[in-house]
């Protein structure tokens, strides 16, 4: 009898992103059930909405053959449903034991402790996933720390668990110990629900798989009755190639020259591992991959906003370790951030400003700044790039996310750079803009710079690349040819080989 | 020499008091991931409160009653503009030490230079309040280590998501904290107008309510630290009074606690790398699944 | 029929004014609910303050007066607030500037007037400056949180004048009194024909809300200051110092509050005496919000302000009110247009039939 039964679910944010459309999903118990997916397939807002984070816009949800109404967590946690989620929902500052007391219904409510290490003692040793109820979190490895929040769950005897991307910080042996103590929760009758983008993991434990492509359900299958190849065929959905292009060796030095770069992320684990690549002028190297594998940190070494551990960054030939995010822009390094609202503009603060954001102390007279100067160019850019704004004196957060994203492109193309960085330069936009969009970059591209364009869009990627690598846990998997299939993309991008 | 020690010993402790006490509220409070920067006006509210309602029942119980339940009400106006309304907590904060100003000087208005009521020294010659104070800090202090609530009001200021995602009310915990911390910031203007001093003068804090949001940190809100930065604070306002004697200006000791407090917070903050620092959603409105 | 709340994208200048009128508006049935509480009848409360405040030639004169000191410390707190720094310390920075234009009247004071004013106004925006700038250090290299520190300089700054006046400052023939001599009468600012305006000052204050209203908008360190403010990662980005430009937003901000100080030392007072000021540096504060931190609205609403004090000043005479009314008058205020501000940024969507 089905546990969980969720039917017709559609979820939108501001501003006017569709994260689920019409999705369906249904988890039996002691039933292994994987959700699978790219990035900003959905998988996560789904189970949020299960687990009453999100509300959802349309669409119902019954739980054991009664349809309920999950408004908070809350909610969830008393129809024992549990989630680990792929960013921790931990107290750094305290230990283990606090944070599994938290929220939690103990016998002795006044002093939890001393029943609540017992309880995590016994969760161990049953489940086989050991951890010492006194340390405290920030001393414990990531590894560790993810055991935490399943005994966490365990803790509370749920029916259903949720696991959002549970191997991405493990290692093999962690992933092992996991699987087996899943296999235990399954025996015991437990649903599983497990969000993934590896197929290797969904073949080997998962019972059934769902995949979902840009906010859509594509299907459910018995992972016994296919393979890798197509579930990756699923998951990515397409079967036109990439445009043929050129791919020969550069004519002249690379714009951007990579080698053996390490360099560790905020949460002192190894963001990059090794990577190596290379753009040469009048490219566009398209870096797929699911996000988390790397991206942020590779664009911001190369941007000057992180410090690298190890390896070689060379733009234009120079070594720019150490170089500080104003002298990098100087060297004609342009950078369209993901975060265009937050990174890529000041948004109380007009479309001029924005777009002077760069120039404005070249076209300073002394201590003042050029405002006719300024202006006459604001005026061009607006011509050049189409961008459709009430007046050059707008905020600039008024405007559509095309138009904003229109401003970032002539504020940084300005300079004629040689090297572009673009982080999901299209991300949330219509097809008018990204049409656009696509086009000035590749303009900039006959033009002779170099693009590097990161992304989670496969299309994206797809459409506009010369050539593609495939980014997976901080390296490099492999470069993708014209005449590759496209699911040998979606394997790379799942850390299988070629 | 040893009597003059002793001396200022006493006067610390007395005069550490008040500081004791609203400091234990607004560790609350911040733990919770609020900052209520009105202290100063919320104690005046309590020590008008105390010393008006004493005058006029004859009972310092029910004045000093009055006074917290004054304070409460504060916290409790504070809780709505942070939590509900979500606004600037750093000028909600200013605005309630105007408030308290104003309000606290009109209500006083009446009562300057009466002589109230005195609490009576019980033992060792500190009166009840003061070992009240104390046990109080020690109680508060397991409360928040050891209990299930406590680890619910610090988590829900280091990670309110994490604490959501459990299942924790966050604004209802904020709002208990804010309350209480209002509410024993009341107790210690209660505490100056009917223990440390039995009259109402107008602006009678004279800045002890910045100085407990200065103990606040140097305590590494933690109510053990609490009781030692109190009596040491109290030791310097103590120092202050034996000093005078010697020709040192009054103006110049008096310029010592605010001096005192601005070395505190400077060496607070370097020590306060890492683990002991503030919670970390401190001043952060919470909203669920922000985008 | 359900209340719904929803974040709204932005509010226009339009809105911005309508709330932010609507909400002071609010305020004053608030405030005469508490005068009635006080057995003060409210009516006759603001009939007070009006008249006093605008009513007559006198009024107005002193409205304008008071206005002086809470321009330019509004001014100067509308740019330091905006980069994001809160300088709750103009009030100990008036003094420190009230103290070093006392130092420089008492030493030099029989210097022809055309010397000694400018020389006092430097010297008090320098004291004013370095009050301003200790806080700041301390902010910029120990991160040293700055609302508690510019608070306690405030208290230090009084204990200083406190100590100056009762002891080496000490007026020789003032019965005892805490002050300092009167001031040689070539250190007087002119004033405005029988009004105790000072103009010189005014003028000064007028020009510098100008002036930074200018820099801001037209210069590059003007424009700098903006994205610190508004956007301190992209500011990060484009390699601009936020320490610099905290520093020298704090020596503006500190030093024009000690004009401030020299304004009501040499400008009306002539000597140095403890209560120069009733809170001109947290009336500021509000003035500074209310003028949503915008130097020329600021100065609007410093006028408004001016005259709020006068007619304090007036219910203290007449109705035996405590100064600290207007304490309480700029509290509420706060209040209400920070609650306000909810109003802005959400939009209250009431929905007559229920959710299906």
């Amino acid at each position: 009898m089905t546990l969980i039964e969720m039917t017709g679910i559609s979820k939108h944010f501001l501003p006017k992103i569709t994260a689920l459309e019409n999705v369906d999903f249904a988890a039996e118990p002691g039933e292994i059930h994987s959700l699978l997916g790219e990035n900003g397939a959905g998988k996560t807002t789904l189970m949020n909405i299960l687990y009453g984070l999100y509300k959802a816009d349309t669409g119902k949800i019954n739980f054991d053959g009664t349809e309920v109404v999950i408004n908070s967590p809350r909610d969830a946690i008393n129809l024992k449903i549990g989630m680990v989620h792929q960013h921790f929902r931990l107290v750094k500052r305290h230990t283990v034991a606090e944070n599994i007391a938290l929220g939690l219904k103990c016998d002795n409510s006044l002093f939890p402790l001393p029943e609540v290490r017992a309880l995590i003692e016994q969760v161990s040793e049953r489940y086989g996933l050991n951890v010492d109820p006194d340390s405290y979190i920030w001393e414990l490895s990531v590894g560790e720390q993810q055991r935490v929040e399943i005994i966490k769950v365990l803790c509370r005897d749920i029916k259903v668990l949720i696991l959002d991307e549970p191997t991405s910080i493990l290692t093999p042996q962690e992933t092992e110990t996991l699987f087996r103590a899943l296999q235990l929760m399954k025996q015991e009758g437990i649903a599983i629900v497990f969000i993934t983008h590896k197929l290797d993991e969904v073949m080997r434990f998962s019972d059934k798989v769902t995949v979902l492509r840009k906010g859509r359900k594509v299907d459910t299958v018995e992972t016994g009755s296919v393979d890798k190849r197509g579930l990756a065929k699923l998951m990515v959905g397409r079967d036109v190639l990439f445009r043929v292009e050129k791919s020969e060796a550069c004519p002249v030095e690379p714009v951007l020259e990579i080698k053996e770069l390490r360099a560790m992320n905020d949460s002192g684990l190894q963001a990059l591992d090794g990577l190596s690549l290379s753009v040469c002028g009048g490219e566009i190297l398209g870096i797929a991959g699911v996000s988390g594998n790397g991206q942020r940190e590779l664009v911001e070494i190369i941007t000057g906003l992180r410090k690298k551990t190890s390896g070689e960054v060379k733009i234009g030939g120079t070594d720019v370790s150490g170089f500080k995010p104003g002298k990098i822009a100087d060297i004609g390094v342009a950078h369209i951030p993901e975060d265009r609202i937050h990174k890529g503009s000041v948004p109380d603060m007009r479309v001029l400003d924005n777009l002077m954001l760069r120039d404005y102390r070249q076209y300073s007279k002394g201590l003042l700044l050029g405002s006719e100067t300024m202006r006459d160019q604001s005026n061009e850019m607006v011509k050049e790039y189409n961008i459709d704004t009430p007046s050059l004196d707008t905020p600039i957060k008024l405007l559509s996310g095309g138009n904003i994203q229109k401003v970032i492109l002539a504020r940084e193309l300005h300079g004629s750079p040689s090297l572009i960085i673009a982080s999901h330069p299209t991300y949330g936009l219509d097809v008018g803009a990204t049409e656009q969009i696509r086009n000035t970059l590749l303009g900039q591209r006959d033009r002779g710079a170099g693009v590097l364009l990161i992304s989670e869009d496969l299309d994206e990627i797809l459409d506009l690349s010369d050539r593609v690598v495939v980014i997976y846990e901080g390296r490099i998997m492999g470069e993708v040819t014209p005449d590759t299939d496209v699911s040998e993309i979606g394997l790379l991008m799942s850390g299988g080989s070629q | 020499m040893i009597d003059l020690i002793i001396g200022v010993l006493r006067a610390a402790i007395r005069a550490g008091s008040p500081l004791l006490v609203g400091t234990l509220g607004e560790i609350y409070t911040e733990r919770s991931g609020v900052l209520n920067l009105g202290v100063e006006g919320v104690m005046l509210m309590g020590a008008v409160t105390a010393f008006a309602v004493t005058q006029t029942t004859g009972s310092i119980a029910v004045g000093i009653l009055a006074a917290i339940i004054a304070g409460g009400l504060m916290g409790l106006l504070h809780g709505f503009m942070s939590v509900t309304l979500k606004v600037n907590q750093y000028v909600a904060g200013l605005s309630l030490v105007m408030v308290g100003s104003g309000v606290s000087s009109l209500i006083g208005l009446g009562y300057i230079g009466i002589r109230g009521k005195n609490l009576r020294p019980v033992f060792l010659g500190f009166d009840i309040l003061v070992y009240l104070f104390i046990a109080l800090a020690m109680v508060l202090w397991f409360i928040l280590y050891r209990t299930r609530i406590g680890i619910e009001i610090r988590s829900v200021g280091e990670n309110p998501a994490a604490a959501d995602a459990m299942g924790i009310n966050v604004d209802r915990t904020r709002y208990l904290c804010t309350v209480l911390g209002g509410a024993l910031v009341g107790l210690a203007g209660a505490y100056l107008s009917t223990a440390y001093l039995s009259s109402w003068t107008d602006n009678m804090t004279s800045g002890r309510g910045w100085i407990i949001l200065a103990l606040t940190i140097f305590a590494s809100w933690d109510p053990r630290g609490a009781v030692l930065g109190a009596w040491i604070f109290g030791g310097v306002e103590a120092l202050q009074y034996r000093l005078q004697p010697l020709g040192i200006s009054p103006s110049f000791l008096g310029m010592l606690p605010f001096i005192a407090t601005i070395i505190i917070l400077v060496v607070s903050g370097r020590l306060s790398k890492g683990n002991r620092g503030p919670p970390e959603a401190l001043g952060k409105p919470y909203r669920r699944g922000e985008r | 029929m359900r209340i719904k709340i929803e974040p709204r994208a932005d509010p226009t200048w339009k809105q911005t004014l309508a709330v932010t009128v609507f909400s002071a508006l609010i305020a004053l049935p608030i405030i005469a609910v508490i005068f009635w509480g006080f057995h003060v009848n409210p009516i006759e409360a603001y009939s007070v303050i009006f008249e006093g405040a605008f009513g007559d030639w006198y009024g107005l004169s002193e409205t304008l007066t008071k206005a002086i000191p809470l321009i330019l410390c509004g001014v100067g707190l509308s740019v330091a607030f905006q980069t994001g720094f809160y300088n709750i310390g103009a009030e100990g920075q008036l003094l420190m500037g009230a103290i070093f234009t006392t130092y420089v009247a008492l030493r030099w004071g029989e210097l022809p007037s055309i010397i000694i004013i400018p020389g006092m106004l430097v010297a008090a925006f320098i004291g004013g400056g370095i009050w301003g700038l200790i806080p700041t250090y301390l902010r910029v290299r120990f991160e040293t949180n700055e609302v508690i520190t510019t608070l306690m300089m405030n208290y230090i700054a009084s204990k200083t004048l406190e100590y100056l006046v009762y002891g080496p400052w000490k007026g020789a023939d003032e019965w005892g009194f805490p002050y300092t001599s009167k001031f040689n009468v070539n250190t007087w600012i002119p004033t405005w024909g029988f009004t105790r305006i000072h103009t010189p000052t005014l003028v000064f204050a007028v020009l510098s809300g100008i002036v930074l209203y200018l820099v801001l908008t037209r210069t590059k360190i003007g424009f700098e200051t903006r994205i610190v403010g508004k956007n301190p990662e992209a500011a990060r980005y484009l390699g601009i110092s936020y320490q610099k430009i905290f520093m020298i937003v704090m020596l503006i901000s500190g030093g024009l509050a000690g004009i401030a100080g020299f304004g009501e030392v040499a400008g009306i007072q002539h000597r140095l005496r403890p209560g120069i000021s009733p809170g001109y540096g947290f009336t500021a504060i509000i003035v500074a919000w209310l003028g949503r931190l915008h130097p020329l609205s600021t100065m609007l609403v410093a006028v408004l302000f001016g005259g709020l004090l006068v007619g304090g000043e007036m219910l203290q005479i007449r109705l035996g009110l405590p100064s600290a009314t207007i304490q309480l008058f700029n509290g509420v205020f706060l209040l209400t247009i920070l609650s306000g501000e909810y109003l802005l940024r959400n939009k209250i969507i009431i929905e007559r039939e229920a959710r299906q």
